[in-house]
């Protein structure tokens, strides 16, 4: 064929040369360099069974492709996005409640503009009192009362955010550690009864406080790991029925001698020591205190821990691709136990802060369930030190404002664990959050069609 | 093996009951049209992998397909079992099929096509002919001119410092996976191991490195024993170690670059001082290794997931390649890479011998095994075949590795006949 291209011919193609160099150097979309891997290896030097078609698809094997790593370690974006939906929904739920939207519904088709109004300001109403209720209320007597809701926030931000770094971190490393929940009543009982069986001077006293609940929540945490690590239990699992031993063991011990306030029929220990609580950083009117400051300095610490030290270099290696970290030498049974325990000494801290900051008693409900919202916060939060902060303020500022939202309002506080769970639901379905808002890529469909034709020969090629 | 033919498209009998006898009797048909001598009530896992493969070539005939895509579908095969399926492509042919057969092996491209059509980057780059040189098609493979060969002196072998005696690995399921194998290399030579894929060779070099538990025998490197030690502590012996995955074994593809450069040498100095780490040093070190192995990528911060195959090749062998070796492992060093960086990376592993490191080349290529050996060993189901100087004929290892030592088939005078395939399509069996 005299319009054959010879060989030599394409090769001085300028235009071949110049497709080949763009594609090189521009950083190709993910979608694209997918395809570019695929076609690389799909080859074969592999039998075909041990190239299964996910594999193919460019994504690198070792849990990073898993659905549930992809939820917890995607794009920030998203996680703004899903906040602002879950915020419209639940604007739209209050309204459906209210009395002023059911009357204007019924002329809804001859004045409209009249429900859209009313559904607009039973939202807003809403919003109004729990931000007023969580940051700042303009009808406070002084500048002193009117930021005293921002100060509830960090207070009850505080057990949220250490407890949700402690679930990010471990999360980091390949584990899902459902067991936050535990490891803040293990710390509490520890750190509770240093706290009212000791009597120690100022400063040491809180100290051993601390340390006390530090290492349970340590123990507590590196048990499950190490049981992960020698027998290859599933973290989930371990830790789940961690959460019901410590809580049923802590319903027992607040049943003993030891641990009841004498006198008191209720299962409640004696109230800390003075000595051994955390003071109060910004003076008695506010209740926040020191834990707050440990838990900045907490994400500061885990910050330089997984991205300036080699323990968390390992642990996002072994996060990331187990086999690769274990074939570069990293050890990952001492990884997996490290990491529980610096975890659970991490929800340790949130049940100091509980015993020694809020509720400087211990109760069966000192662990409320911040365990499981830290979960919630790490995922909102991306598993970053301070997302996971972020996060963590912004459940803080939920709580703190419900009530305020009730008493001005009237619209139940539930409605604010209505918000949180559709915030979970949208950061674990990232397309739909985008599809709502526009933002999903164009779709490829000749891109997609060809990579999975691909597939479908490679596996029958053998 | 006629339920595997028959699913997907299982032939019913009234009421929707299986019809096997059906599906038996075509494979019967096929089989004896083509001359395919396959039982179709055998287990396929019991099958050598050259029939496995007819298996499928008949799954797709009893469909009546008439056009059939192989995509690479010789990887697995001997050099005799590889002769068979194109033999049995050009009968197809030859009865009206069309065929789509895709491969980076140039020889088989050349041997059995009419046209061929080369991509790169998944556009078409050229049509050629079958009677195009293999330089030709490489060029427009990878864009550029390539040499094919590779310009290597001859090994000065020293002294011998590395050695395997009575090496046993013994898989979960009890197969032994490397039988008492027993080989040494001496510094500045490479040794190839050939055989094919799934004979022990992942085996042999996860031992090597510590990560197989059951291992009995010895691996002697420079009079140290390395057999029970972590992989840290055969890395800190001075091992270097290309694995046979890059995406699993040998790179984190969400980390950065500069990170996979490190991946084994994080917490050793300049990189860290005590459990603190230097990312200005990690950066410096990334910005050498690319510029030197000329690593395609973005940035130094870019994640090693999305880089080209050949890339993360490069990255790989940059990391291992970056200090001081006692013993340089590369396991498929050039698996899934564009003709032109086979090319550099071949000439890095023939530097680093040259600069005295044994030097361990794992490869079911046969190609790269005569290209880049001074020895070649070949493994069949873990046991050592035998071991030849390089330069022994495509033939013979063929039928080595069918697991036919070089002894027995010496005698024959003519190896690589349709005779002496059969014969190694016994021993499979056996």
């Amino acid at each position: 064929m005299p319009d054959q291209p010879s060989p030599k011919h394409a090769k001085d193609d300028p235009r071949v040369e110049d497709t080949q160099h763009a594609a090189s150097q521009d950083s190709p979309a993910a979608e694209d360099t997918a395809a570019v891997v695929a076609v690389d290896t799909a080859g074969g030097a592999m039998q075909p069974s041990a190239v299964p078609a996910t594999a193919q698809s460019g994504q690198l094997p070792g849990g990073s492709g898993t659905v549930l790593r992809r939820i917890f370690t995607g794009s920030g974006i998203v996680s703004v996005l899903a906040v602002l939906l879950a915020l419209i929904i639940g604007g739209l739920l209050i309204a459906s409640t209210d009395k002023q939207v059911a009357t204007t519904a019924g002329y809804f088709f001859a004045r409209p503009t009249d429900m859209l109004a009313a559904v607009w300001n039973a939202a807003t109403r809403s919003y109004i009192a729990l931000f007023q209720g969580s940051v700042f209320n303009p009808r406070g007597n002084g500048l002193a009362a009117q930021f005293a809701p921002f100060m509830e926030t960090l207070t009850i931000a505080t057990p949220l955010i250490t407890a949700g770094l402690g679930v990010a971190l471990a999360f980091r490393a390949g584990l899902f550690n459902i067991g936050a929940q535990g490891q803040i009543i293990v710390a509490g009982i520890l750190a509770a009864w240093v706290g009212f069986a000791l009597h120690l001077p100022f400063g040491l006293h809180l100290l051993l406080v601390l340390v006390a609940g530090i290492v349970g929540g340590a123990l507590w945490g590196g048990l499950a790991g190490l049981l992960k690590a020698r027998t290859g239990a599933h973290e989930v699992i371990v830790t789940i029925m961690f959460n019901y031993i410590a809580l049923y063991f802590l319903r027992y011990l607040l049943n003993t001698p030891a641990f009841q306030r004498p006198g008191e029929s209720n299962p409640i220990s004696p109230i800390l020591d003075p000595s051994a609580v955390y003071p109060q950083i910004l003076g008695s009117q506010y209740r926040l205190h020191l834990g707050f400051v440990l838990a900045i300095a907490a994400t500061v610490l885990v910050w330089w821990l997984l991205n300036r030290s080699t323990v968390g270099f390992e642990f996002r290696a072994v996060g990331a691709n187990p086999k690769a970290a274990q074939t570069a030498g990293i050890n990952v049974s001492r990884s997996t136990i490290l990491v529980m325990a610096i975890a659970g000494g991490l929800a340790g801290m949130s049940g100091v802060a509980q015993v020694a900051g809020t509720e400087k008693v211990l109760t069966d409900g000192v662990a409320a369930t911040y365990g499981f919202d830290a979960i919630t916060v790490a995922l909102l939060g991306r598993s970053t030190p301070w997302g996971t902060f972020a996060a963590g303020l912004l459940f803080g500022a939920f709580r703190a404002g419900a009530v305020q939202m009730q008493i001005q309002t009237g619209t139940p506080i539930d409605i604010v664990l209505v918000v949180q769970s559709l915030i979970v639901l949208f950061i674990a379905a990232p397309p739909l959050v985008r599809a709502v808002f526009g933002l999903n890529p164009r779709r490829r469909k000749p891109a997609r069609a060809a990579r999975s034709r691909q597939a479908a020969t490679t596996g029958g090629a053998a | 093996m006629a339920e595997n033919v028959a699913l997907g498209a299982e032939p019913t009998k009234a009421a929707g009951f299986l019809n096997l006898d059906q599906t038996r009797q075509r494979i019967k048909e096929i089989s004896d049209q083509y001359g395919f001598d396959v039982d179709p009530d055998a287990l396929v896992e019991d099958l050598p992998v050259g029939v496995q493969q007819r298996v499928e070539i008949i799954k797709a005939l009893v469909r009546n397909a008439r056009v059939l895509i192989l995509d690479e579908p010789t990887a697995v095969l001997t050099p005799q079992e590889t002769d068979e399926l194109l033999d049995i492509m050009r009968q197809l042919k030859s009865r009206g099929t069309s065929i789509v057969f895709i491969s980076h092996k140039l020889r088989e491209v050349k041997a059995v096509s009419d046209t061929i059509t080369v991509i790169r980057r998944g556009k078409v780059v050229g049509t050629a002919d079958p009677a195009a040189s293999t330089t030709e098609l490489a060029s427009m493979m990878v864009g550029r001119a390539v040499s094919l060969t590779l310009d290597k002196a001859p090994a000065q072998p020293r002294e011998t410092t590395f050695e395997v005696r009575d090496l046993t690995v013994i898989a979960p399921n009890g197969q032994h996976v490397v039988d008492h194998l027993s080989f040494h290399i001496k510094r500045g030579e490479i040794l190839a191991i050939a055989g094919v894929q799934g004979n022990g060779q992942t085996e042999l070099t996860e031992a090597i490195l510590g990560l197989q538990e059951r291992v009995s025998g010895s691996i002697v490197l420079d009079g140290r024993e390395l057999v029970g030690r972590s992989v840290k502590e055969v890395l800190q012996a001075g091992v270097g170690f290309v694995p046979e995955d890059r995406k699993v074994d040998g790179l984190v593809g969400t980390f950065s670059v500069a990170e996979n450069l490190v991946l084994d040498l994080y917490d050793k100095p300049p990189f860290a001082k005590g459990i603190s780490m230097s990312p200005a040093k990690i950066m410096e070190n990334a910005k050498a290794r690319i510029g030197e192995f000329d690593v395609r990528t973005p940035s130094a911060a870019a994640a090693a997931g999305t880089l080209s195959g050949g890339n993360q090749q490069k990255l790989v062998m940059a990391r291992e390649l970056s200090r001081p070796l006692r013993l340089f492992i590369a396991s498929q060093p050039t698996r899934g890479v564009d003709v032109g960086s086979i090319e550099f990376l071949h000439r890095r592993i023939v530097a680093e011998r040259d600069q005295g490191t044994p030097v361990m080349i794992i490869s079911t290529e046969l190609d790269e095994v005569m290209e880049l050996a001074d020895r070649i060993a070949v493994l069949y189901k873990g046991k050592l075949v035998g071991t030849v100087p390089a330069g022994t004929s495509r033939d013979v290892l063929g039928l080595m590795m069918a697991g036919i030592p070089p002894e027995e088939h010496a005698q024959t005078p003519q190896a690589g006949t349709p005779a002496a395939t059969s014969n190694a399509e016994g021993a499979d069996h056996a």
